[in-house]
């Protein structure tokens, strides 16, 4: 095959009247345009592809087996959950945020909860705010339980994938027994939770505490000093730490290169300030540093678990103020007073005062931020999420390119992205 | 209130506008011709060094009569201190920002994601195209207060536009032209491409 310069359409000047990209040649953009050999070779990944973590289509431009470009394509799982927010009443959000991060379902039900809750000047109970710690570390126990497990397959690790799996299983039966649901728990409620834990359930988690750590040790044995993991992963894909903030990564993808930030630690939210852990933090921003990190917060993450169930105080879940929570339903058929809050609560909603509010939380995946502006009615007049998993993916092709296409697989898992939050 | 606002205030006298404190944080309004200058004195002034940019997302009010914001949130990570920045747009005008991604890389996806919901364009951005939805998509922004809940094409429409879309739709340009340097485009692609009908969907709507 020849050698050719690019003869049209690349790199964007503006939007023409119609909305579309206004694109100049590449050969007047850029002098005289790049001498692409004829054995670059232009490959699709995905969307449908076991190792893009799910509807993530990536194109890659290959010389030889190097990576010379990288274009991420995403969007196939949008779903519009911002715009059907603003038709929904504040606690009818909840169960959309199930399905944007699926991998921890209960972390975003809270974030979304706080972001209401600092919206209209809401204060949540004792029990409710350990009951949140608790919901937050058990997501992100599964979290990256699941990431693990499937960075262990992206690399040809099996057996991790199952211990992963094992033990993520336990968290669900815990997530099924306190919410009825393995997924879409919808867990919180504005002002308070949507149920209170089921007899058995501390029991059950404290036996998991318990006995969790002995499988991190054992993945700990069969990877961290793995002759083919440290291989594939050490200096992969690295971002230094000022390039690490200069793309607005977060979570264990920022703390891997350096930078210790934690929301947890620098803007605490639910009482985290209280709680005595620790705040991994890598040092060369490879692919097994954020290994490292990820496998240090399992760890950190049992802790908090523990001190949490430690000191889990007796109380209500629930704010008492009715324009907020509803009323319990043997009240609101009998007192007359509690029906007319049942009934406005149900057809008007719970309206907030007209301002914003933006909390992030930190999320399994990074920081998880939820912003609302409100007009002062029942329903937002913006609902946005600031989605960790979407901008951290946004660094994929800075870290890929000049990798050999093996080396993008390993980097991309190691992003920890989940498209339903990614897409939203 | 964030000392800074005092402080950019005085460096930028009217070209910051009003300074707003809600739930704690603080928003400062900003002429949208001196944004770049702003933020960029913003990240670099010792003292101040919003070093994060946290989140870019647009704001459109139910009230017509209110402008259409554009709203950057920034931290400094040193001192876990926010700011929130926003300027002011009238929708029925021009929808446009000075784009941040020479000041903050990670401001390219969020400056495409706001373009692809809003309309808003971000001068001097390298890759303004959308994300979320994909690029021929024409039935407008879809986080517009105008755009319809269920969209502006018929279910029917939608399938239709899918099915019949030619392939050069589902890869951006830059890929077409990788691949049309290797020879590697049909040649009746090749020639939809030359006549410009890139996403062009036969017998629609």
């Amino acid at each position: 095959m020849s050698t050719r310069t690019v003869t049209y359409a690349l790199g964007t000047t503006g939007i023409a009247p119609g909305g579309e990209p206004v694109r100049v040649p590449l050969g007047a953009a850029a002098g005289a345009g790049p001498e692409l050999g004829g054995e670059h070779l232009l490959l699709n990944i995905g969307p449908q592809h076991p190792a893009t973590h799910g509807v993530l289509r990536l194109v890659v431009e290959l010389d030889g087996e190097t990576v010379v470009r990288c274009i991420p394509h995403v969007g196939y799982l949008h779903s519009g959950f911002e715009k059907l927010g603003e038709y929904r009443f504040y606690n009818q959000i909840i169960p959309l945020t199930d399905r944007t991060d699926y991998l921890a379902p209960m972390s975003n039900n809270v974030a979304v909860a706080l972001a209401v809750e600092k919206l209209m000047g809401i204060e949540i109970t004792p029990r409710c705010t350990v009951l949140r710690v608790i919901a937050c570390e058990m997501s992100r126990i599964i979290s990256h339980l699941v990431w693990l497990g499937t960075t262990g397959i992206d690399l040809g690790a099996f057996t991790p994938f199952l211990w992963a799996f094992q033990q993520r299983e336990r968290i669900y039966d815990l997530q099924e027994m306190w919410t009825g649901a393995r997924l879409t728990t919808s867990l919180t409620r504005v002002g308070g939770l949507m149920a209170d834990i089921p007899e058995g359930f501390t029991a059950g988690l404290r036996e998991f505490v318990r006995t969790f750590p002995r499988t991190l040790v054992e993945l700990d044995r069969v990877l961290t000093r793995n002759a083919i993991w440290v291989g594939r992963t050490q200096g992969v894909g690295v971002m230094t730490a000022a390039e690490a903030t200069n793309w607005s990564l977060s979570g264990p993808m920022l703390r891997a290169s350096g930078v210790p930030i934690d929301v947890r630690k620098d803007q605490p939210y639910l009482g985290y300030e209280t709680y005595d852990f620790a705040v991994p933090v890598g040092e060369h921003g490879d692919v097994y540093d954020r290994y490292l990190v990820r496998l240090e917060e399992l760890h950190q993450s049992t802790r908090i678990l523990e001190q949490a169930l430690d000191r889990l105080p007796d109380g209500p879940i629930n704010v008492t103020d009715p324009r907020v929570i509803l009323p319990p339903k043997s009240r609101a058929m009998s007192d007359m007073e509690a029906m007319i809050f049942h009934f406005k609560q149900v057809m008007e909603g719970v309206s907030a005062p007209v301002g914003e509010a933006y909390l992030g939380i930190e999320g399994p995946k990074g920081e998880l931020g939820n912003y609302f502006v409100s007009d002062g009615g029942a329903k937002p007049v913006r609902w946005r999420i600031r989605p960790p998993a979407f901008i951290n993916l946004a660094a994929l092709p800075k870290m890929a390119e000049g990798h050999v296409l093996s080396d993008l697989i390993a980097i991309n898992a190691s992003v920890d992205i989940v498209m339903g939050e990614v897409d939203r | 209130m964030n000392p800074s606002v005092a402080a950019v205030r005085a460096t930028f006298g009217s070209a910051i506008g009003r300074a707003v404190e809600l739930c704690g944080d603080t928003i400062v309004y900003v002429d949208p011709a001196r944004l770049a200058d702003v933020l960029r004195w913003l990240r670099d002034t010792p003292g101040h060094a919003y070093d994060y940019l946290v989140d870019i997302t647009a704001v459109e009010y139910r009230d017509r009569e209110r402008p259409l914001e554009v709203v950057y949130f920034l931290r400094a990570l040193a001192r876990a201190t926010d700011l929130r920045v926003k300027v002011e747009l009238d929708p029925a005008g021009d929808l446009a920002v000075d784009s941040v991604v020479s000041l903050w890389a990670g401001a390219n996806w969020l400056e495409r994601e706001v373009y692809d919901m809003f309309g808003v364009t971000f001068r001097g951005h390298p890759d303004l195209r959308r994300i979320l939805m994909w690029e021929t998509y024409a039935e407008g922004f879809p986080l517009r207060k105008d755009f319809p809940l269920r969209g502006r094409f018929s279910r029917a429409e939608q399938v239709h536009q899918a099915l019949n879309a030619n392939p050069e739709a589902h890869y951006s340009l830059e890929e077409l032209s990788l691949a049309e340097v290797q020879q590697d485009l049909p040649p009746d692609m090749v020639e939809r491409l030359r006549r410009g009908e890139r996403g062009a969907v036969p017998n629609s709507e």
